[in-house]
């Protein structure tokens, strides 16, 4: 709460950006506080005038769970992973599941909804991406909930590894989810044809990710290919961590967090080399 | 002294042509051969020649060579007509976007009071928009935290600090988010007032709040249409032509310039050939003017006497259904009126189908009709349905002046666009 007036008024040189453009973290960082009240008005908007409210952070991914349970478990009887219960194998896949779409659809259209910000003021643009992605995180624990419960319910008791592990398989689908939005935001700026293509995206992504069946069904050969999907690597990574399927991470896990990495490297790069364009295109 | 701007051979490049007009579909017919195109335009775009189809793109520089420093606490004018480049200037100084080349070096945080409002969401409090708004202008939580109290007195919403924005009357709104901006307190401040929304009482309230930063000795740059206000507020200005500094002088000298040179927009647009899209033909507008009763082309006209729109215009193939005409709007962006020269039948009998050649539709809006304040007057020509030739949604404005309406006698700010003098009877009933 000390000196915010009178200091030396700081020096912004401003010029053509030529090459690659650096990522300029350090600017985003004088701006966090900004990243934090677009979370806070994320979460405070999402649902205003619902009659549901908050409930709709959980009645999605149960509803999902119970579809999934009597079409994949009853019906088509796919196996799980070793004995666990078809319901709660679903649904602590659909927790970073449902976070992952949640964030990837409002981040890669967060320029285009804020389009009046990007014209009108300077601000790294990286904050509005970045903020719709942390402010899915409120639902998520929301719905996290829920998992306890069928925990209980099941009597199913996680292992100690969910304690360090779980935040690391989170911010796994964090960074995949960005890596992917920075793309996608970064390109729905002039082509809004992003829009239509996400819809499609993400179903697609569901069915190469194990979240209705058990990555157990791929076969041997093809485990490490399959784990170039980062999702494939979230998803196995909750179930070991809390319901003990299958054994800990090995060189798939690997795969998934360096091919994440990358997207996400590259994605930052291509967001930063066409942020000075945003506000002449969009 | 020392510089607090200092801006050296910047340029700023701008794409026009096909690349705006691919997502204006005006029929089915446009959308299917589009959908058709679709291969090509995506082999294109892959080679890395981006929406431009066919029609070579075509680049204009928005500005180029500009160059000046502006010292600590200085006041300076910015004049020049539309598209000259000045709002390209003010945009390349709080960094929304980047210049083509040159450079520019800024002593101190830019604000601007075209950001009023950016950020607010209509569902959150007006506390709450006061943190985010601030948030989005650059200000630390604890600077919102000491300014709070002042910034809700300022505003005049004391009452309804904690109700959602969206129950807000407009003129509530804007002086909430007016306040705002206001207390940011930048070391340059960048008023537009071109772009600057509001009524009247809010215009004059902006450049009330622009001379009081100036008198803190803060720097200021302003950019405005009104000769008068640039008088009198500024010490020095350049003129903008073509996006190229012509001119820098002191104020009187500047305007004097600037006025004598013929650019200034006395009541009048008119369209040079590069600033109609060729997708406009076979219409193409040669100008638009606004005379008062005795035939002179004027910016400021007299609510109590009718006024004239004149719009010439060229017609180089014959065109049917045609109809050519205007929307007025107040400067907040409320519609006043649409109007169009073949409303009537029998008109549009007549004049539905044109053949080539030169025209002007002009009519006239009687006396006692507009209130006080700047309007503006967007053209449109279009067949129903068919095909939109050419439109500009803010071709010209002008003010008016309302001595003589009725009710001058209360020196008050009259609501609403319109000032009609009503015929009154008064009886008695008892």
């Amino acid at each position: 709460m000390t000196e915010i007036t009178k200091h030396e008024p700081a020096t912004i040189y401003i010029k053509p950006t030529t090459g690659l453009a650096a990522l300029n973290l350090k600017d985003l960082w004088a701006y966090r506080e900004l990243v934090y009240f677009m979370i806070w008005r994320d979460v405070k908007v999402r649902y205003k005038q619902t009659m549901l409210g908050a409930a709709w952070a959980i009645i999605q991914p149960v509803l999902t769970m119970i579809v999934f349970t009597f079409l994949f478990g009853r019906i088509a009887k796919l196996p799980t992973d070793g004995d666990i219960p078809y319901p709660i194998f679903s649904y602590t896949a659909l927790l970073p599941w449902g976070l992952f779409t949640a964030a990837l659809n409002q981040a890669a259209r967060s320029l285009t909804t804020n389009q009046s910000m990007v014209t009108k003021i300077y601000f790294p643009r990286l904050v509005l991406p970045l903020a719709s992605i942390l402010s899915g995180l409120v639902d998520f624990v929301i719905a996290f909930v829920i998992l306890i419960g069928l925990m209980i319910y099941y009597g199913v008791t996680p292992s100690i590894n969910a304690i360090w592990a779980l935040p690391l398989f989170l911010l796994l689908a964090i960074v995949t989810a960005l890596g992917v939005a920075l793309w996608l935001a970064a390109i729905n700026v002039q082509y809004r044809d992003v829009n239509y293509a996400l819809p499609f995206l993400t179903q697609f992504w569901l069915f190469i990710t194990p979240v209705a069946y058990s990555s157990n069904l791929i076969s041997e050969k093809w485990q490490l290919v399959y784990s170039l999907n980062p999702m494939a690597g979230v998803v196995n990574g909750f179930r070991w961590a809390l319901l003990g399927a299958n054994t800990g991470p090995g060189p798939e896990m690997a795969v998934s967090v360096v091919i994440s990495i990358l997207i996400l490297i590259g994605g930052l790069f291509y967001f930063r080399n066409m942020e000075k364009t945003f506000a002449d295109t969009i | 002294m020392t510089i607090a701007i200092s801006v050296n051979n910047i340029g700023k490049q701008y794409k026009i042509g096909a690349s705006q007009q691919k997502f204006q579909y005006n029929m089915f017919r446009d959308v299917l051969v589009d959908t058709l195109m679709t291969p090509v335009r995506v082999y294109r775009a892959l080679r890395g020649q981006g929406m431009r189809g066919a029609t070579a793109t075509s680049t204009i520089w928005a500005l180029k060579d500009v160059s000046f420093d502006l010292e600590e606490g200085k006041v300076l004018g910015i004049v020049g007509r539309n598209g000259a480049g000045k709002s390209t200037l003010l945009k390349i100084l709080s960094r929304v976007t980047e210049p083509t080349e040159g450079t520019v070096t800024v002593r101190g945080r830019v604000g601007s009071l075209l950001e009023v409002g950016t950020g607010f969401h209509p569902e959150l409090t007006g506390r709450e928009n006061i943190y985010m708004n601030g948030a989005i202008l650059g200000m630390k939580r604890a600077e919102i935290d000491s300014k709070f109290d002042e910034i809700v007195e300022f505003s005049e919403v004391s009452q309804f600090i904690d109700t959602p924005v969206k129950r807000y009357s407009s003129g509530m709104y804007l002086r909430l988010a007016f306040a705002v901006a206001a207390h940011l307190e930048p070391e340059i401040l960048v008023v537009d007032e071109v772009l600057a929304v509001g009524d009247a009482e809010f215009q004059r309230k902006c450049l009330g709040k622009m001379s009081d930063v100036a008198q803190q000795g803060r720097t200021v740059l302003f950019v405005s249409h009104n000769m008068s206000a640039i008088l009198r507020l500024t010490q020095e200005a350049i003129v903008l032509k073509k996006g190229q500094l012509i001119k820098r002088a002191p104020t009187p000298e500047a305007v004097d310039f600037y006025l004598s040179s013929g650019q200034a927009e006395s009541g009048q647009r008119v369209w040079e050939a590069d600033e109609v899209p060729a997708a406009s033909q076979p219409f193409r507008p040669v100008a638009i003017r606004i005379k008062d009763r005795s035939g002179n082309v004027v910016d400021t006209v007299r609510s109590t006497e009718p006024l004239t729109v004149e719009w010439e215009y060229q017609i180089n193939a014959p065109i049917t259904g045609l109809r050519v005409g205007m929307y007025l709007s107040t400067m907040r962006g409320e519609y006043v009126f649409t109007a169009f020269d073949t409303d009537d039948a029998k008109q549009y009998e007549q004049f539905g189908s044109r053949q080539a050649g030169r025209y002007v539709s002009r009519c006239e809006i009687p006396a006692d009709f507009f209130n006080e304040g700047r309007y503006s007057l967007g053209v449109n020509a279009s067949s129903f349905g068919v095909k939109r030739y050419f439109m500009d949604e803010n071709a010209l404005s002008f003010n008016v002046d309302i001595s003589g309406a009725p009710g001058m006698q209360w020196a008050e700010v009259r609501q609403g666009p319109v000032r009609p003098r009503l015929n009154w009877k008064i009886e008695k009933l008892d």
